[in-house]
């Protein structure tokens, strides 16, 4: 049996002037375990918690009920004084006689009945009170950042600089992501690689970080703080440790075919390569696909140039295993494949491309030397027309695009408006759009600036079809500020493809248990409170993966992820948050339907050896909590049809109590 | 002090309200002294899933003469998607409340977030009303709880 | 016409249509995909706008709406889902079912007829029965 003390706070005259406390301190003495109450000005004052101490220590109390304020304001503050008093912190409970009774009730009479109610069910509760403990968890002092975009390598880099180990998964042969194959940046227009490669080489040389370029998360374990990760790094055909990167064999090879992905199969490159020259960590790679060595075992050139002996033929996959407390998603983003957009001819003619094919062919780097001409005959446009908005703001129920702005189009395509006229004085160029969204510092001036300074005819209205006819391209659209419709012969059109989360997030959302929204970003924690955290304890988000960003955007959440990395990882270990499920497993019968209610995946199944009456044994599956993974919403124990799954702190026992006092 | 002595019908009602959304509500009520009735006695629990129906039901063989239930809207529930799981189990159980012999209206699922003092009192209120119409709930009750 | 009139005829017209006006966010990409746009007084974007704003009185009396093609390029481009073609069809219809106004004579069509487009009642067959 317990021994509770009930203290009925005045709240000076916030309850006492509605509740007669005296009267609720008198009117629950003879309660059933309560062998003490009292009634005082600030239970929360100083003299208020040495009176509980006192009073704990004196009557030999086990559970408090404290008659007060919101237990949102000072469950906490009571117990602590519990702690202090030495009894457990959950052996207290609130009856919130301010907030859901003295304030809202005008009669003394009925607030006084509901108080007394109230501090009943409290009562009734505590009686049924266990002492719990929060679990404990040790935390690894690792980070996981899957993605080398600029996202990643940002986060990193902040993880890193803070003195922890990070490994940086790339799925591709280097780090650097989509911001390596941009050209210039706006709305300063610094070029992306002069800014971005100095922190590739950072991240190469930084002692803390491990790149694992080439590799995949394949399964991933665990809970926040310890995370169990297997990464299959595939094969290369090249040994990373000796390869210097001279670039000898990418010259010898006779496989010249090869579409070169990094420029957006614009050009080729040969069998053995290295994506860029200032791809981190600089090693060749060898395309299976194409490698007529890999293929029927004839060649071997690369090998027989390599000074160094790196080419290995005969590697195969290697599989990573790590502990990490932590892991952050910067899985980046994809323009939309355009093969469905008919009336604009992507797939019919060369000349029609998209956004990020045209950075290619501005960039001094890429496959013109940054010469703008036309795929198709290598000869400069001298009309060009860029369309925005192919695949953003769609319908939801829409075969093609995207119901979401993508909103990063506006602004390059103002950039790359002004660049084609800052080059190229004598094009004509038109911008047709819906809106004109630059809502950032800068942006608007900047997009103003390619209007009013370099002359780029905008457009309000959409291009309705494109027609490649001969050597042009027939552009048909409506203006409708004039409306009026227009007909441009244009040498070359330029789509603003809406971007979409990478494909990979998917599958990696669901070995993470991390929640994703129908477009495949990852939600955050909270939408407003929370930005970089995933709901799932120990996931960070950092990046294009979880909505569209602009660089400088990507840049400030990366570091904002990395600073919660941080957070966590300075800690040695977790304390849990005690009110969790929990299963008996004499009673659970393994049918998993808690497993599949569970938001978190803390429900694990187990085999166990039961001993019967008759002195046989018997396997049985079980339910097993994880406490470090559960949150403590009670969802299972509502779905447990054996009734096996309750939850500490809130048992059906307890709840059922209170139904009970409150229906006396 | 006068004692009230009317022989105003008071119905019992339970409301069970989740942690983070509906909880923090009432307490906003509470802080701009918006008034509804005493009749209503606040559960606390962590999310509206937690709910389970046998609770309501015993609220009712207890004598009570209503049951609410509020959680976070759909779409904002802390635990992502407790609320969910809520409306469908709330929806099973109060189609079968009238073949139960408790009416239907006697029952409700409300959401209420943390900053719908208003919606809270306003919900309340009307809940009570409609549960005061309907009289006393007996059908449920049973006797041998009765002591 | 009266304001009432015009209001339920508003609502008459998106009936039949199907079509939801407010889904609009105005790109005009109707306009500019639509082959019959130099006949036309008024456009397909400005049809959608013009019902939206429950301005019909002019899409009721202009030739515009018997232009349209029905060739359904604006269904099929329009990127919300908006369907302007159908909203046209619609007018047309409660045009051509407005009691006590001069109808239409099979003698009046030739003079109506455009030699440079195709008939929208064939047009129109062509697609209801190709399918």
């Amino acid at each position: 049996m317990q021994r509770i003390g009930v203290f009925v706070c005045w709240c000076g005259s916030n309850i006492a002037a509605t509740v007669d406390v005296q009267r609720v301190a008198d009117a629950v003495r003879s309660e059933p375990g309560v062998v003490f109450s009292v009634d005082y000005q600030y239970m929360c004052s100083q003299a208020g918690q040495s009176m509980i101490v006192d009073a704990v220590k004196e009557h030999q109390l086990t559970g408090l009920v404290i008659c007060s304020c919101s237990p949102r304001m000072h469950e906490s503050t009571f117990r602590k004084t519990a702690q202090l008093a030495g009894i457990n912190p959950y052996m207290v409970e609130i009856a919130n006689i301010r907030e859901q009774c003295s304030w809202v009730h005008k009669d003394i009479f009925i607030g006084t009945q509901k108080a007394i109610t109230l501090a009943k069910a409290a009562i009734a509760k505590v009686n049924l009170n266990t002492p719990l403990t929060s679990g404990e968890s040790k935390v690894t002092k690792r980070a996981l950042v899957i993605g080398g975009g600029i996202a990643g390598i940002q986060s990193a880099l902040d993880i890193a600089d803070a003195g922890f180990p990070v490994d940086l998964v790339e799925k591709e042969a280097t780090i650097g992501g989509k911001m390596a194959q941009l050209d210039k940046t706006f709305p300063t227009l610094d070029c992306a690689a002069c800014i971005l490669t100095p922190k590739m080489v950072d991240v190469a040389q930084h002692e803390n970080i491990r790149i694992i370029s080439h590799a995949q998360v394949e399964e991933v374990g665990g809970f926040v703080g310890n995370f169990h990760v297997k990464i299959r790094k595939k094969a290369r055909f090249v040994d990373e440790s000796i390869c210097t990167g001279c670039g000898l064999c990418t010259e010898k090879c006779p496989q010249k075919k090869v579409p070169n992905a990094f420029n957006l199969n614009m050009d080729h490159h040969r069998a053995i390569y290295i994506p860029f020259a200032q791809a981190v960590p600089k090693v060749a790679i060898i395309d299976p696909d194409y490698c007529s060595m890999l293929k029927n075992g004839k060649c071997g050139v690369c090998a027989k140039v390599c000074s160094v002996g790196a080419i290995d033929y005969q590697q195969k996959d290697e599989i990573i295993e790590e502990d990490y407390g932590a892991i952050v998603t910067a899985t980046g983003y994809n323009p939309i494949s355009l093969e469905k957009y008919d009336e604009y001819a992507y797939s019919l003619s060369k000349d029609v491309i998209t956004s990020l094919e045209f950075e290619r062919l501005t960039n001094a780097a890429g496959p013109t030397q940054g010469h703008l001409i036309r795929p198709s005959d290598g000869k400069q446009p001298h009309t060009i027309v860029f369309v925005q908005c192919v695949g953003s703001r769609c319908a939801a129920n829409a075969e093609k695009g995207k119901e979401y702005c993508s909103k990063i189009c506006c602004m390059y395509t103002a950039k790359h408006a002004m660049l084609v006229r800052d080059k190229y004085p004598d094009t004509e160029v038109y911008v047709f759009y819906i809106d004109v969204r630059t809502p950032g510092k800068s942006f608007d001036e900047f997009y103003r600036r390619a209007v009013e300074e370099y002359g780029v005819h905008y457009i309000k209205g959409m291009v309705g079809k494109v027609i490649p006819e001969g050597n042009t391209l027939k552009v048909q659209a409506s203006d409708l500020l004039m409306n009026k419709q227009l007909h441009i012969d244009a040498d070359l059109v330029v789509l603003a493809a809406a971007i979409e989360p990478d494909r990979s997030a998917r599958p990696l959302a669901t070995m993470l248990t991390a929640s994703m929204d129908t477009n495949d970003f990852f939600t955050e924690a909270h939408p407003k409170l929370r930005p970089v955290e995933s709901p799932t304890a120990g996931i960070f988000l950092s990046g294009t993966c979880q909505g569209p960003k602009d660089i400088p955007e990507t840049v400030s959440q990366a570091s904002a992820a990395a600073a919660k990395v941080i957070g966590l990882l300075c800690k040695n270990t977790l304390k849990g948050n005690p009110c969790v499920a929990v299963s008996d497993e004499m009673m659970c019968n393994g049918c998993s339907s808690c497993a599949n209610v569970c938001p978190y995946g803390a429900i694990t199944y187990e085999s166990k050896e039961f001993r019967m009456p008759d002195r046989t044994t018997r396997m049985r599956r079980v339910a097993k909590v994880n406490p470090a993974v559960c949150q403590g919403c009670g969802c299972c124990t509502v779905a447990c049809p054996s009734g096996a799954m309750d939850l500490d702190g809130f048992k059906n026992q307890q709840i059922m109590a209170e139904v009970d006092a409150i229906c006396k | 002090m006068q004692i009230n002595n009317t022989t105003e019908f008071r119905p019992k009602i339970v409301a069970f309200c989740c942690n983070w959304c509906s909880y923090a509500g009432a307490d906003l009520a509470g802080n701009n002294r918006l008034s509804y009735p005493a009749d209503i006695k606040i559960i606390r629990v962590p999310c509206s899933c937690r709910v389970n129906p046998t609770f309501i039901l015993r609220a009712f063989q207890r004598g009570a003469d209503g049951v609410i239930l509020c959680g976070c809207h759909p779409g904002d529930c802390h635990y992502t998607s407790g609320n969910y799981y809520t409306r469908r189990r709330m929806t099973l159980l109060f189609s079968m409340m009238n073949y139960l012999g408790i009416e239907k209206e006697r029952t409700r699922v409300e959401w209420v977030s943390a900053a719908e003092g208003a919606k809270f009192a306003a919900v309340m209120q009307d809940f009570a009303q409609t549960v005061a119409a309907l009289g006393e709930s007996k059908r449920l009750e049973d006797l041998r709880c009765k002591q | 016409m009266e304001k009432n009139d015009i209001q339920n005829t508003v609502k008459e017209i998106i009936r039949i249509s199907g079509v939801n006006p407010k889904k609009c966010i105005k790109c005009g990409k109707c306009s500019g995909t639509c082959p019959a746009y130099d006949e036309m007084e008024y456009h397909p974007h400005q049809f959608v706008s013009m019902v939206d704003m429950g301005d019909i009185e002019p899409l009721l009396e202009s030739p515009s709406i018997f232009k349209c093609l029905s060739c359904m390029a604006c269904v099929d481009r329009c990127p919300r889902g908006v369907e302007p073609a159908k909203l046209i069809e619609a007018i047309r219809s409660v045009k051509q079912r407005m009691q006590g106004s001069n109808h239409m004579k099979p003698d009046d069509i030739p003079a109506l007829l455009d030699e440079e487009l195709p008939q929208q009642a064939i047009v129109s067959a062509l697609r209801k029965y190709m399918k």
